[in-house]
């Protein structure tokens, strides 16, 4: 598997509070990478710095160099709304805008310049089949996002960011807010999904990480304690903290 | 209430029933009666509101017939022939009430949005104070500021411009109902969540975008409430046109002529000597009513649409 | 391979264009109200500072601008607020306290409720032509200095009930909990531990009152305020004038030399607004941690 993200002594900064810590990664493509670590380690900091969501609160500052194939990020060479059209994101709780759901998915294409209602129609479709709820919601799609249930709203917003033709898909604990049977759902749909999209998320559950992921990085206060396959890192930790947290000692 | 007293009966009643306080239980039971008493005072000052411009204004329209009150197109009220038509009253307060709107609602607006969305904290801290002092300055203030400045620029622009015109009143009225607009679409704007422009941010909208498709939306109904309660505000100014929109009340569409509005009759009234019972005395009810009955609606259609449409994000 | 590439620039360096106008144009209309605040008080101090003197404060009005004061507009003014602070206080704090702690959940309270919020959006005007209808005809008070505090109070009772309610609301339930606890009745507990935890708020709310009533003018006019009273009211039933109706009489007058005048009475009201609203600040500031 060949990289796609790269952190080169990457450093980021809340006015006094130092959030992340020389902070080396490489996160391969087409595939499933969790992040996992106690909460306030930085792993939701460093997901949010990838799609540079981290920009619109006051006062962040950034050291070192973050690289998605090839282009620092943070350079005047992507646009932060290139970046995040590249980038799509998925948030712990479902964000649904308050509109029809067709309007959800054809938001961000029609951002993006579609006009065409045939092609809008098309996208809405795959984006809705591609994240598993087409046929739960085809036969009302101009029913508010609002009505549908909590598990169904989160595979919309996955449909939403999957509209956009992202490459990279970010999870913020997007199960944290849902059941398990919805959790599940959407379990398999990221397993279905990491054939066509490099997907990086965050998860505060070490079982969903070991279920799911290829790669998975340990944090803690900050810092990349490891990273590794996930089944090596689970079986045979190179780091005495690692073991401790996925041993349940802490966190 | 004393604490003196309560010890002393506290000694006196022990012997009797040491689980009973007479005197504390008299005023225990005396104090809800007599605040529900200032409680109900609102109640009746709206009771009074509605009696009193009733009651004189059927007197009213014993002399007038209320067909060529409502329909007449002539007010002349203290020069005869007399004459009691309200249109021209009407025609004057609606032009200054959409003057202001028109001024008054995309700067508010945009202002709000700018607040909202655009404004980093330091800048936000600093001019939301400022609104709130342009908010506080008392009307009297703005009418000042419409015939010392407003005036002359307009003169300078339109020679034909009369002294007193609705045009300077409007803009006036305007600049005074914006910090109302502004900060009332404020309020309506932050109350959406982050987390629905985060969402909008992550497929990659400008802020704009997100303003404007997002957030605008979703706070529609606040919004639109916001402007109606302005125009109500506006519909009610007194001062500023009293001072600055004239006293001829006539039926025109041009801007720059002098008009009278509905208010600005009840003050020109007022200031003269008049009989209680005569006609003009009855007519400031009349006018007074029309003008309470349209505030009234606009009030209540702004709590309907804030209620009804309520945004459940 | 860059994952960038086949991304639409063009389209989006317009869309990042059209966000930076508008940032420019948002941030331009938010810049007219505080232009025009300038620019109103700007004008204000040319035209008035060079009247400012202490006959302002001394003299009673008068036909020749040079020896005009407003002592009556200043002197009625302050007797309204005397009349109207303990009156608007005493209604307005005892209705907050009824409706928050008394008040049954039912439609006579949420009537009153609805009530006091359509009140709050009532013209002034209409308060004038109440007190006009109520106080100086029906109960024969004539245009008095009574029948104008009166109608103020009437106006500002909304504002103090609300900013009470909101006070009073913000006392913590625990604060009653542990009154109640020590065997104090419901009204001992009211007045002894929650009117002054809310204390401040409502003060607040009596000092945003009393700056609304003292700019207020058509109220007063309509009720019957002399714009020409050379002496000071010696009982409540005299006749009176306040200072924006000093400063309307004078501004609306043809010569320069009133208008000037009129703008140096602006100046001492809006220093007294401006006195009441620091206080408020200052009392919100300093007690807001007690809370």
């Amino acid at each position: 598997m060949s990289t796609l993200i790269e952190a080169k002594d990457l450093n980021l900064f809340y006015t006094d509070f130092h959030a992340l810590k020389n902070v080396n990664l490489t996160i391969p493509e087409k595939a499933v990478t969790a992040f996992i670590g106690p909460s306030g380690c930085g792993k939701s900091t460093l997901l949010r710095t990838l799609n540079r969501m981290n920009d619109m609160i006051a006062g962040t500052r950034i050291e070192g160099k973050l690289t998605i194939s090839g282009t620092d990020i943070y350079s005047q060479e992507v646009d932060v709304e290139t970046l995040r059209k590249k980038v799509g994101m998925v948030f712990q709780q479902p964000n649904p805008f308050p509109k029809s759901i067709y309007d959800n998915i054809a938001y961000g294409p029609r951002l993006h310049g579609i006009k065409s209602k045939q092609k809008l129609d098309e996208i809405v479709e795959t984006s809705l089949k591609s994240a598993a709820l087409w046929n739960e919601v085809k036969d009302h799609l101009k029913r508010s996002a609002l009505s549908i249930s909590g598990g169904q709203q989160q595979r919309l917003c996955i449909a939403r960011a999957l509209a956009v033709n992202p490459d990279i898909l970010l999870m913020d604990e997007a199960t944290s807010a849902l059941d398990p049977i919805s959790t599940l759902k959407i379990e398999e749909l990221v397993q279905d999904l990491r054939d066509k999209y490099t997907i990086v998320m965050v998860t505060h559950n070490m079982h969903q990480a070991a279920r799911v992921s290829n790669q998975t990085v340990f944090f803690l206060n900050g810092e990349v304690v490891e990273y590794d396959d996930t089944e090596k890192l689970f079986s045979n930790p190179e780091d005495q903290r690692t073991e401790d947290y996925i041993s349940g000692r802490f966190g | 209430m004393p604490n003196k007293q309560e010890t002393t009966i506290d000694k006196t009643n022990a012997s009797s029933n040491p689980f009973k306080n007479s005197r504390v239980s008299i005023l225990n039971k005396i104090m809800p009666i007599l605040l529900f008493l200032c409680a109900i005072v609102s109640v009746f000052t709206t009771i009074g509101i509605v009696i009193t411009l009733l009651s004189e204004t059927v007197n009213f329209f014993r002399e007038i017939p209320i067909f060529d009150f409502l329909f007449g197109t002539k007010w002349s009220a203290l020069i005869e022939p007399k004459q009691f038509g309200i249109l021209p009253l009407l025609a004057g307060t609606l032009m200054i009430t959409s003057i202001a709107i028109i001024v008054a609602l995309p700067i508010g607006l945009a202002s709000a949005i700018y607040l909202s969305e655009y404004a980093p904290d330091k800048v936000r801290r600093i001019v939301k104070p400022i609104l709130e002092v342009l908010a506080g300055v008392p009307t009297i203030v703005y009418g000042y500021f419409a015939i010392s400045i407003i005036t002359p620029i307009i003169q300078f622009i339109f020679p034909s411009a009369g002294v007193y015109n609705a045009l300077s009143a409007g803009i006036a009225v305007g600049i005074m109902i914006i910090p109302m607009i502004c900060s009332l679409s404020e309020d309506a704007m932050s109350a959406v969540p982050r987390s629905l422009r985060d969402g909008a941010y992550a497929l990659g909208a400008t802020r704009f975008e997100v303003a404007l498709k997002i957030v605008v939306p979703a706070a529609f109904s606040g919004i639109v409430s916001s402007a109606v309660l302005a125009f109500s505000r506006a519909l009610g100014e007194t001062m500023i046109v009293s001072l600055a929109a004239g006293s001829t009340p006539t039926l025109t569409f041009n801007p720059l002529d002098s008009i009278q509005t509905m208010t600005a009759y009840i003050v020109q009234v007022s200031l003269g000597d008049i009989a209680h019972g005569s006609i003009e005395y009855g007519s400031i009810f009349a006018v007074g009513m029309t003008l309470f009955v349209f505030t009234f609606l606009l009030n209540i259609l702004a709590q309907y649409i804030s209620r009804r449409f309520r945004e459940e994000y | 391979m860059n994952i960038f590439h086949d991304a639409n620039r063009k389209q989006i360096a317009n869309r990042r264009v059209k966000d930076k106008s508008l940032h420019m144009i948002f941030l331009l209309a938010t810049s007219v109200g505080i232009i025009a605040l300038t620019v109103l008080l700007v004008d204000i101090i040319i035209d008035g500072w060079s009247n400012l003197s202490p006959d302002l404060f001394t003299n009673f009005p008068s036909r020749k601008a040079e020896d005009a004061g407003m002592k009556s507009g200043l002197v009625g003014s302050m007797y309204i607020m005397l009349i109207l602070v303990p009156l608007s206080f005493i209604l307005g704090v005892g209705a907050a306290i009824y409706l928050e702690e008394y008040a049954p959940k039912n439609k006579l309270t949420r009537l009153i409720q609805l009530n006091i919020s359509t009140l709050a959006g009532v013209p002034s005007i209409v308060y004038g032509i109440l007190g006009l209808a109520l106080f100086v005809r029906m109960l024969s008070l004539q245009k008095s200095l009574i029948s104008g505090a009166l109608t103020m109070t009437l106006l500002v009772l909304p504002i103090i009930i609300v900013a009470a309610q909101e006070a009073i609301r913000a006392v913590p339930r625990s604060r009653r909990d542990a009154s109640f606890a020590l065997g104090a009745t419901k009204w001992q507990t009211v007045s002894r531990s929650v009117l002054p935890s809310s204390l401040p708020g409502i003060l607040t709310g009596v000092i945003l009152a009393a700056s609304r009533a003292i700019g207020e003018t058509a109220p007063l006019i309509i009720v019957g305020a002399s714009t020409y009273v050379a002496f000071l009211p010696k009982s409540l039933t005299d006749a009176f004038t306040a200072m924006p109706i000093q400063i309307y009489n004078w501004i609306s007058r043809p010569q320069v030399a009133f208008k000037d005048l009129g703008a140096s009475a602006i100046i001492i009201l809006l220093a007294i607004l401006i006195l009441l609203n620091i206080t408020a600040v200052i009392i919100r500031n300093k007690y807001q941690k007690n809370i």
